[in-house]
Order: C-alpha cells, then structure tokens, then sequence
C-alpha cells in the first residue's frame, strides 16, 4: 500500500523541479489528492499538466492507487 | 460484445454529443463521489448531456481508457475532445470556464452554490441507453 511520502518522492523524482504535498483523503491508502507546483505545466493545458503527474504512477493509477485527485499550478501561478 | 465494438460505441458517444460524462453509476444514481460531484456541477449550470455508466461492464473503462489516454473515471467530453475528470471540472465550475465551454450561463454569484452538493439534479439529463449492459 502506498504512503503519502512515497507518492511525494516519486512526483518529484518522476518531475524534476517540482514539489509536491500528497493527503491521503480517506486514511485507507488508495484515495490520495496531490498538490504539485513545477514550471513544466507553464502553457500547459489543465489535461496535459494532470496527465505528466498520471504518467509518473502508469498504470497504478485505477488499481492499487485506485483515485488520485490532482492539482496543478506553476511557480509564479502562471499557465 | 466485442472489445472492438465496445471501443466504437464509446468512440460514437464521444462524437455524437455535445456533452457527454462517463460516470459510474448514472447521475440520478451516482456510484461514486467523483462521479456525483462532475454530475452535479453539470446540472447546477442546466447543462444538457448524454451520460454512460461504465460500471456494467470492465471493459468500458478499459477501452474509455485506452481511448481517452486518461486512467480514471468520470471523464467529461465536450465537443469531441477531453475537458477532463472531476478535479478539473470542478475547478472550471468554480472560475466560470466549464459554462463557457458548454456554451450556457454561468449562474448568478449568489445563485452559484460554491462546489455544487453531489444530490438534487436539477435537470434532467439526456438518457443514452446503455447498450452496454
């Protein structure tokens, strides 16, 4: 089962330069809502900024993490 | 069913409505609290669409998925294209985007209920039949 400071490690490795907090939102580690600032999501549509954190987990995410509520947002607060 | 005619189905339903939400459950019987929230920011703004439950079957998700390139549930297409899951629709609710989008008027500030509870629909939305099943 997932923790919450495996995910944020694994977003900031998986997207280089960003920083991330990770919740787990029902204490059962599988539903988990991720903040997650980088400047790669700059002129990003709000799909492509939540699918470059979707690719860091694969296919994980829809099994073991079974939701993961994502939001996006660049240094400055910029897209 | 096969898989093929399953992927084509969606593929139709995506292209043949205006606004169309894969859910699970129905919006009059959500089965998930994502899939309420998406549901009901769609009927607070009056918004007419086309919904299809993919609970019936595994291989909805599956071929949604392999379609869409986006791994969960609910996904809302406008026009063709992927708007997005419940986080970003309800972010588009919140600023106003999503009416646009959908080409209806956002409600008045203070009619607008800051995220929209996941009960009461207020419109009925179109019935696709789920052929699915």
């Amino acid at each position: 089962m997932p923790t919450t400071e495996e995910l944020r490690q694994r977003i900031e490795a998986g997207l280089p330069g960003s920083s991330a907090q990770v919740h787990d939102l029902t204490g059962g580690g599988d539903h988990f809502r991720a903040e997650v600032v980088s400047d790669r999501f700059a002129g990003l549509s709000r799909i492509d900024q939540h699918k470059l954190v979707y690719d860091v987990f694969g296919d994980e995410v829809g099994g073991p993490i079974h939701a993961l509520s994502i939001k996006t947002s660049t240094p400055e607060g910029v897209r | 069913m096969t898989n093929q005619e399953i992927r084509g189905f969606i593929q139709n339903a995506i292209s043949e409505n205006h606004v169309m939400l894969f859910m699970k459950g129905t919006p009059d019987e959500p089965r998930c609290g994502f899939s309420a929230r998406t549901a009901a920011a769609l009927n607070a703004l009056g918004a007419q669409y086309a919904a299809l439950d993919i609970l019936p079957d595994p291989r909805i998700k599956q071929e949604l998925v392999a379609v869409s390139g986006w791994p969960t549930s609910p996904q809302l297409f406008v026009d063709g294209k992927l708007v997005g899951g419940c986080d970003i629709v309800m972010e588009m609710y919140e600023s106003g985007e999503l009416a646009e989008a959908l080409g209806v008027a956002q409600p008045d500030e203070e009619d607008t209920p800051a995220p929209p509870a996941a009960d009461a629909p207020e419109s009925a939305p179109l019935g696709i039949e789920n052929r699915l099943a």
